[in-house]
């Protein structure tokens, strides 16, 4: 058995026999010609047949994959009829007189760095559809033929890397999946992968001598297993059939509402953890973000993100969202979560410590720059701001102050930010009980279950001896439950659950009645829970 | 010379589709028809020039044409931006 670990591009698990394409190298050697008008004319002539070739994968592609991932064989088309590229070739050949091969090598490069040098990650992606279209007219001009013919088995794909071109030419009845080195996720790969709904990896480290092996592809955990034993597969079998039955389930949910038989709505949004997880909150269907826990910023560093970085990020999801909520929790390390350079230093009760908020308001630098970084992304979409582990009107009130302070640096500096929700969570029992006063300070309240049972029920979950005492349906929590929403709609506010408890589809019809607002859940739990609710009467 | 002034609506900006449609459409005049956003100019009909500005959603372009059909290519122009960007 070999692991190998990677970005997950898409969800599911793939079961099958790894087929390794090798790119057929195209040899561009720089060569002195004499006569520059029949150079030209032979890559004019390659380059017609080149747009021939992309007006049939474009037909081919329609059929296949629908509207959305052909119009790249189209545009394609349309990039090698641009005044510039060709301009380029033809100064090349001219000037310089240098074979076709080597002036459309050379222009695609200089192109191809052009895109990859900007910093908008769609326009980056588009340094790989030069670097296509200058290899497809040079392995017309080399006289090779292009091919993916990936054989009649169904197979898991892996490749350095896949250009669109490639992956349209495959038989898509046989495709199970695709294991990449490089690409990104906005790569027209991905998102052929999202379309098929298949399990994609990328930055995996390909070994050639996978080619025919079978492995399992894990698009959960974003590993790819090479020759696994009985014991993995029998597993991983078990996990693609529940996979299977939640594509039924998709299909029959998504673009349904979140209303109950008797027209009672809730909002259902999503959590999530990372940049990496928007395309699955798409992929089920999610009114929006209920939680974007903001720690990975920090957890994946050496040192503290900075302004510029957080902000790229929270931009990016509230543009992904496209209008649509996107709740980002401030800070939330402590605890479970350590960060070296924070020096936390160690504590006999890490739980009940110096973390979230706490750090935020003791070192307010640091809460200063991801506010700044939440407000100027607020310009690109409907950000909300949610601050976690409250338990006094105090520190909302003291909050408040350095977020205007916060705003009121943007607005001399002419930065715009958008209008922001604020809201806190109610995860300490204190915060529950006062949440009648805290309603009046906030614009929403959203229930972190998994810590409020912690500490309502003074039960270490880590702790296996306290099985036995504990209930994670334990009616002290249902009633705080119950008393948060009381308040916060006394207040004229709106209350959601964002722990694990709002999946918890034992629990829906409760929540239903409690009047709830918005369950906030993993994206995979979505369409499990619209359907409990869509059932309620 | 002709121009008037657009905010971009489409979520991704002015990718690479709207960008190829772009100078098909404005071939189709004698008058050079420019970009200009950021501080940033490109010729209409050249697709790869004009995705290079990186125009995103939001972003304010100005769209003017010089030549002897202008008023006409930028009637058209006009149609063109408010259907697909």
């Amino acid at each position: 058995m070999e692991y190998k670990e990677g970005k997950k591009v898409f969800h599911g698990v793939a079961i099958g026999k790894i087929r390794v394409l090798k790119k057929t190298e195209n040899q561009v050697a720089r060569r002195k010609i004499e006569d520059s008008k029949a150079e030209l004319a032979r890559y004019e002539e390659a380059k017609q047949k080149a747009i021939a070739q992309l007006h049939v994968l474009y037909e081919k592609a329609l059929k296949e994959v629908g509207e959305v991932n052909a119009q790249i064989f189209d545009v394609h088309a349309m990039m090698l009829e641009d005044g510039d590229y060709n301009d380029s070739v033809q100064n090349l050949i001219e000037g310089q007189n240098v074979n076709a091969e080597y002036a459309v090598a050379q222009t695609g490069d200089n192109f191809a760095k052009m895109f990859a040098d900007m910093d908008d990650e769609y326009f980056k992606a588009r340094s790989v559809d030069v670097k296509d279209i200058s290899e497809r007219v040079i392995t017309i001009l080399n006289g090779n033929d292009t091919g993916s013919d990936i054989g009649d088995e169904p197979v898991i794909i892996a490749a350095e890397d896949l250009a669109p071109s490639e992956t349209v030419q495959m038989d898509k009845s046989k495709l199970l999946g695709f294991v990449t080195h490089l690409g990104s996720a906005n790569s027209h790969t991905a998102i052929l992968a999202r379309t098929m709904g298949i399990p994609a990896l990328i930055s995996v480290d390909i070994d050639e001598s996978w080619n025919g092996k079978t492995a399992i592809l894990d698009g959960y955990e974003g590993k790819i297993i090479v020759e696994p034993d009985e014991k993995t597969l029998a597993e991983y079998e078990e996990k693609r059939k529940k996979d299977e039955e939640q594509k039924e389930l998709l299909l029959t949910l998504k673009g349904k509402e979140n209303v109950t038989k008797s027209g009672q709505k809730i909002n259902l949004y999503a959590n999530i953890g990372n940049v990496s997880d928007l395309a699955s909150v798409l992929e089920n269907d999610a009114g929006g973000i209920g939680l974007f826990r903001s720690e990975f910023l920090y957890l994946e560093k050496d040192d503290f993100p900075t302004e510029e970085e957080q902000f790229a990020v929270y931009r990016k999801v509230a543009e992904t969202m496209a209008g649509k909520k996107v709740i980002i929790r401030t800070l939330d390390i402590g605890a479970d979560k350590q960060v070296d350079y924070f020096n936390l230093g160690k504590e006999d009760n890490p739980a009940l410590g110096y973390r979230a908020i706490r750090i935020c308001l003791t070192q307010p630098e640091i809460f200063k720059t991801q506010l700044r970084a939440l407000f100027r992304a607020s310009n690109y979409g409907n950000i909300a701001i949610m601050y976690p582990m409250i338990i006094s009107v105090d520190e909302v009130r003291e909050i408040k102050k350095i977020v205007a302070e916060v705003k009121d640096e943007l607005t001399k500096e002419n930065i715009p930010f958008g209008e922001v929700e604020q809201g806190i969570m109610i995860e300490t029992p204190a915060a529950a009980v006062m949440s009648d006063e805290l309603a009046k300070e906030v614009d929403f309240f959203s229930i972190g279950t998994n810590d409020l049972t912690q500490y309502t029920l003074a039960i270490d979950r880590q702790n296996s001896k306290l099985d036995r005492f504990y209930n994670p349906h334990h009616e002290a929590v249902l009633r705080l439950i119950e008393r948060v929403v009381k308040n916060a709609h006394a207040e004229g506010i709106w209350a959601g659950i964002c722990g694990e408890l709002g999946a918890d589809t034992e629990l829906t019809e409760r929540f239903l009645k409690m009047g709830l607002d918005e369950l906030s859940v993993s994206p995979g739990c979505i369409l499990p829970v619209r359907k409990v609710i869509r059932e309620a009467e | 010379m002709v121009s008037f002034n657009y905010a971009i609506k489409d979520e991704i900006g002015i990718h690479a589709r709207p960008a190829g449609m772009l100078a098909k459409a404005a071939k189709e005049f004698e008058a050079n028809i420019t970009l200009s956003c950021n501080g940033k100019n490109a010729d209409a009909t050249r697709l790869m020039a004009v995705m290079a500005m990186g125009v995103k959603c939001g972003d304010e372009v100005t769209v003017s044409a010089d030549g002897t059909d202008e008023t006409m290519a930028l009637d058209a122009m006009k149609t063109f931006f408010e259907e697909n960007l």
